[in-house]
């Protein structure tokens, strides 16, 4: 008997992307759509005096130019259903002031793309421009308010996990460490930008909206809560989306606007983005500090711990989500695999002139893991402790299981001093430490490590205590056999490079006795599946492939019910088998599956028990949540002539419970260290103080290529999950998550090991910020002599 | 008044004449006027690499190109890599090697490595990781494209020598 789940089965996706033949956006044919162009703010802060459309609307190929006042003023108001949260709204299109640089003020829509953009640039607008605040450190105080709403520019300020006695524990530790970590702002930039076609079908009394979007359902909540519509006269259809690592999770004002157009009009509208409104325009995220004071114990043992947390949230609170996202994910769960007594936080949302950010791949837990493995690695150096031991003395160990953490999280079982032990050894075992040790050619080099793990799935229950208006959390699958005994699976989920039409297809063949080959994952379409709540937060193959898999496994009872019958046996004891169902200890007493889908469509006269009819099952999976682990180590090397840094090689371990597809789950961590090692080494979304954008295109905004991301050795270890039909955990985002902090840790180790006397005072701050570029190395390296040259 | 040129190319084999306005794009001409979608467009500042497609057997960005100036040349598209359903060995060992996820640079990243090994290289693997750096790709951290590349090569080579 074939088992599916487990195998490196070849991606069902490829053949067609391979081919050309993929359907994006931007692919699906509308000859007579219009096209959009949007005419966006050039300054970042401002009022709106004068709006002249006049000569852009006689220009050769316009058809309509839109600004706020045509649609009525319409707004996205993203939603926390707290006191400590401040609601604002963001207009469609800005019509007083203006926020940021970029922010869309008017939409020109044209018979092409060339005619709109022509357009673009005859629309004048003037804006009485205003002192912006573009970083954390210039928000408090600033005049006038981003909004009104909130005058000392805080969108949400959140007090977590009050401790009465935390600072005495702290001030009487035997090490106080009083840090500050920092992160830069970067950009998801998945290869294929927002886009989108709207157009009105009157025969389905529907809005069409084509889209790039990991989430479907909650687009099509946005544009009919901003149109002031049914939401069933919205039908929102992803098909293949290039990518999206949170970009596209969030609803874009643009695409509200192409569908108010096409509402509006009753005619087809299309818009794509390049890349310098991508960069300079879409959302953001992760510009973040933290103001930490870590109190451990002469032994290393972590005390307590209380982090001041600011997040730089740009102008807007994205919807549906809100800028709640990354505070609430960083207060909640930054102690990570340490067990640490005492604990408390506080997180701040803060306005700025910049673009609204959105989650982007591992939301917060980038920055965390990078605040305690930075705690650590400088806990270990100012104790004398080896950086593996520390990490040691302070994990959750396997007998702590089920460990109740002082920020309220249960934590189920995972490997973590597994993962940690595994990858010291795979380091030891690839010539690491020798390497790092060389002295012959002038270049310093590290090795970092990163023990961590992330809550992944989070269901309703665990999203409710975040307190969203939009709580997220279930699936529901629908699975239907059709009369050749072919099966095609729904879902709410909506993969976009993940894999998950194999995936998927790998969980039923298991439950239904069949090749994956006669398994249709359909996905994207909001016609189609059942409300659901999109791809995004590591959730998709837990919850939408475990919701899945319930559905099959209904769907299998019935095939088994029905072959019972025809075959004169009992239901319990038929087995699907490699497409049959048999009777257990008699297989020669067989009949097709395909027979037994073709009797109950064409034949179901000659069934008794058929008051069902057809082969239909729905499966739901709503768990609360679980966290996968994985410890990561780098080595990297600094010339210390250049400053230039070079990932020689990379080792992942990781846990995420069940492997559905080793490929697939590998393939995730690659693509997850390379964005890692891009925020470490690369990527900024840099901002003059007048908060216009130094990034516009991919030579300013450094995408990291091949040479710059090295192999990367991928190890699993599987500790099963019980919280779901297949034990999977999930693991979409680990590899961002892990990779920063490691790459930051063997920066810190090389230069350590490079310029430092043992038993002697540092003559430098450790490195605690993102990204970290040549020219810091390279003023460190030449400011501090090395150990060569001193001894 | 549009400055409309009439334009003879042929693209994967086939010539086509064509009324193109002078600053379309070659993307835009092959996207739009042909229906040949796989070629995509990511950047539209020629960095990003996933328009690439070959001019008479040279790799070119399709965003930098206008239609007029591939008048009286010939055009490869990822469309014409496989032979109907068959994939070829350059696809197949993308597939294999999990070297594409989304798969929105993937056409752009085929196209480059087919000029590439059309000059029939024996590369290590530095030199393949050298070549593909000139495109762009956020999923797959290029393991898979560069072990594909890097096996192709060899094949292609092994067979070429045999």
């Amino acid at each position: 008997m074939t088992r599916w789940v487990g195998n490196r089965l070849p991606r069902r996706e490829d053949a067609r992307m391979l081919r050309g033949a993929g359907r994006f956006t931007d692919d699906v044919a509308a000859p007579h759509a219009y096209h959009v162009a949007f005419v966006r703010s050039p300054v970042a802060a401002g009022t709106i005096t004068h709006l002249d459309v006049e000569e852009a609307r006689g220009m050769p190929g316009v058809v309509d130019v839109v600004t706020s006042a045509d649609l009525g003023h319409p707004g996205l108001v993203a939603a926390l259903e707290r006191e400590e949260f401040v609601e604002t709204t963001m207009p469609l299109l800005a019509h007083d002031r203006v926020r940021y640089a970029g922010e869309p003020i008017v939409a020109v829509v044209a018979e092409d793309r060339y005619a709109a953009e022509d357009a673009a640039d005859a629309v004048e607008v003037d804006i009485d421009e205003v002192p912006a605040v573009t970083s954390l450190a210039g928000a408090a105080g600033h005049l006038p308010p981003l909004h009104e709403e909130a005058p000392d520019g805080v969108l949400v300020d959140l007090e977590m996990f009050s401790d009465d006695l935390i600072d005495e524990v702290l001030d009487q530790a035997p090490l106080l460490l009083e840090e500050t970590f920092r992160s830069g702002r970067v950009h998801a930039s998945p290869m294929e930008p927002r886009t989108c076609l709207a157009e009105w079908v009157d025969r389905d009394e529907q809005l069409v909206l084509t889209l790039s979007t990991q989430v479907p359902h909650q687009v099509r909540t946005g544009v009919a809560q901003a149109l002031g519509l049914a939401e069933r006269k919205v039908r929102v259809i992803a098909p293949d989306v290039g990518g999206g690592f949170g970009v596209k999770c969030v609803v874009g004002r643009e695409e509200v606007v192409v569908a108010a157009i096409a509402a509006r009009m009753r005619h087809g509208v299309r818009w794509a983005e390049d890349r310098q409104e991508h960069l300079t325009a879409a959302f953001h995220g992760r510009e973040q500090e933290y103001v930490v004071r870590a109190g451990f114990d002469e032994d290393g043992h972590i005390l307590g711990l209380r982090a001041d947390i600011s997040c730089n949230i740009g102008a807007y609170s994205a919807y549906p989500f809100s800028c709640g996202v990354e505070p609430l994910m960083a207060a909640s769960e930054l102690p990570g695999v340490y067990k640490v007594p005492r604990y408390a936080a506080r997180a701040r949302g803060v306005a700025t002139n910049k673009p609204p950010t959105a989650p982007y791949r591992g939301v917060s837990r980038p920055q965390i893991v990078m605040v305690m493995e930075g705690l650590m690695d400088k806990a270990a150096a100012r104790l004398g402790i080896d950086r593996f031991e520390i990490r040691r003395r302070n994990t959750i160990a396997d007998e702590d299981f089920p460990y109740l953490g002082v920020n309220g999280i249960t934590y189920e079982p995972g490997s973590y001093l597994e993962a940690l032990e595994k990858c010291l050894a795979a380091t030891r075992a690839a010539g690491w430490w020798e390497q790092r040790d060389r002295t012959d050619d002038g270049l310093v080099r590290g090795i970092g490590i990163a023990n961590f793990n992330e809550r992944t799935a989070y269901g309703t229950a665990t999203m409710g205590m975040r307190k969203m208006q939009m709580t997220p959390g279930f699936e529901v699958a629908h699975i239907k056999m059709d009369a050749s005994g072919d099966v095609v699976v729904t879902s709410g989920t909506c993969g976009h490079g993940q894999g998950h039409e194999t995936t998927f297809a790998q969980l039923v063949a298991d439950r239904l006795g069949i090749s994956p080959d006669r398994v249709k994952l359909r996905q994207g379409d909001t016609d189609l599946t059942s409300f659901g709540w999109g791809t995004f937060g590591s959730r998709s193959l837990v919850i939408g492939g475990g919701s899945a898999a319930v559905a099959a496994r209904r769907l299998a009872d019935q095939v088994r019910e029905v072959a019972a019958e025809m075959l004169e046996a009992d239901p319990t004891d038929i087995d699907l088998v490699d497409g049959n169902a048999e009777v257990r200890g008699t297989p020669q007493a067989r009949i097709s599956i395909a027979e037994v889908a073709a009797t109950v469509h064409y034949r179901s006269h000659t069934l008794t028990h058929r008051e069902e009819h057809l082969l239909e099952a729905r499966g739901t999976a709503d768990p609360s949540g679980m966290f996968s682990n994985a410890c990561h180590a780098a080595l990297v090397e600094i010339d210390p002539g250049t400053g230039d840094v070079q990932v020689l090689d990379y080792i992942v371990v990781e846990d995420c419970g069940v492997v559905v597809n080793p490929t697939i789950v590998e393939g995730q961590v690659r693509g997850g260290v390379a964005q890692g090692i891009a925020a470490a080494l690369y990527e900024e979304l840099a901002y003059s103080a007048e908060g216009q954008p130094l990034a516009g295109t991919f030579m300013d905004y450094l995408v990291p290529t091949a040479t710059e991301i090295p192999p990367v050795a991928v190890h699993h270890l599987e500790t099963p999950c019980d919280q779901t039909e297949t034990g999977a955990k999930g693991m979409g985002e680990g590899g961002s998550i892990g990779a920063p902090a490691t790459i930051l840790s063997a920066l810190n180790d090389a230069l350590r090991h490079h310029t430092e006397t043992p038993g002697t005072e540092r003559q430098y701050a450790d490195l605690q910020h993102l990204p970290v570029t040549p020219a810091e190395l390279l003023s460190i390296l030449g400011a501090a002599p090395s150990r060569q040259e001193t001894t | 008044m549009k400055d409309q040129h009439l334009v003879t190319l042929t693209v994967n084999g086939r010539a086509h004449e064509l009324v193109v306005e002078s600053r379309k794009t070659l993307a835009d001409v092959l996207r739009q006027d042909l229906g040949l979608t796989g070629t995509h467009l990511g950047c539209e500042h020629g960095i990003c690499g996933a328009c690439t497609v070959l001019i008479d057997g040279e790799p070119a960005r399709a965003c930098l190109v206008f239609g007029v100036q591939a008048d009286g040349r010939e055009v490869r598209t990822v469309e014409s890599l496989a032979d109907g359903d068959e994939l070829n060995d350059l696809q197949q060992a993308f597939s294999k090697h999990h070297g594409l996820q989304c798969g929105f640079c993937t056409p752009g990243f085929l196209m480059l490595a087919e000029a590439y090994l059309s000059t029939d290289p024996d590369p290590d693997r530095e030199e393949v990781r050298e070549v593909v750096s000139a495109n762009l790709c956020r999923c797959t951290g290029y393991q898979g494209i560069v072990d594909a590349v890097c096996e192709v090569a060899q094949d292609r080579r092994r067979a070429g020598h045999a």
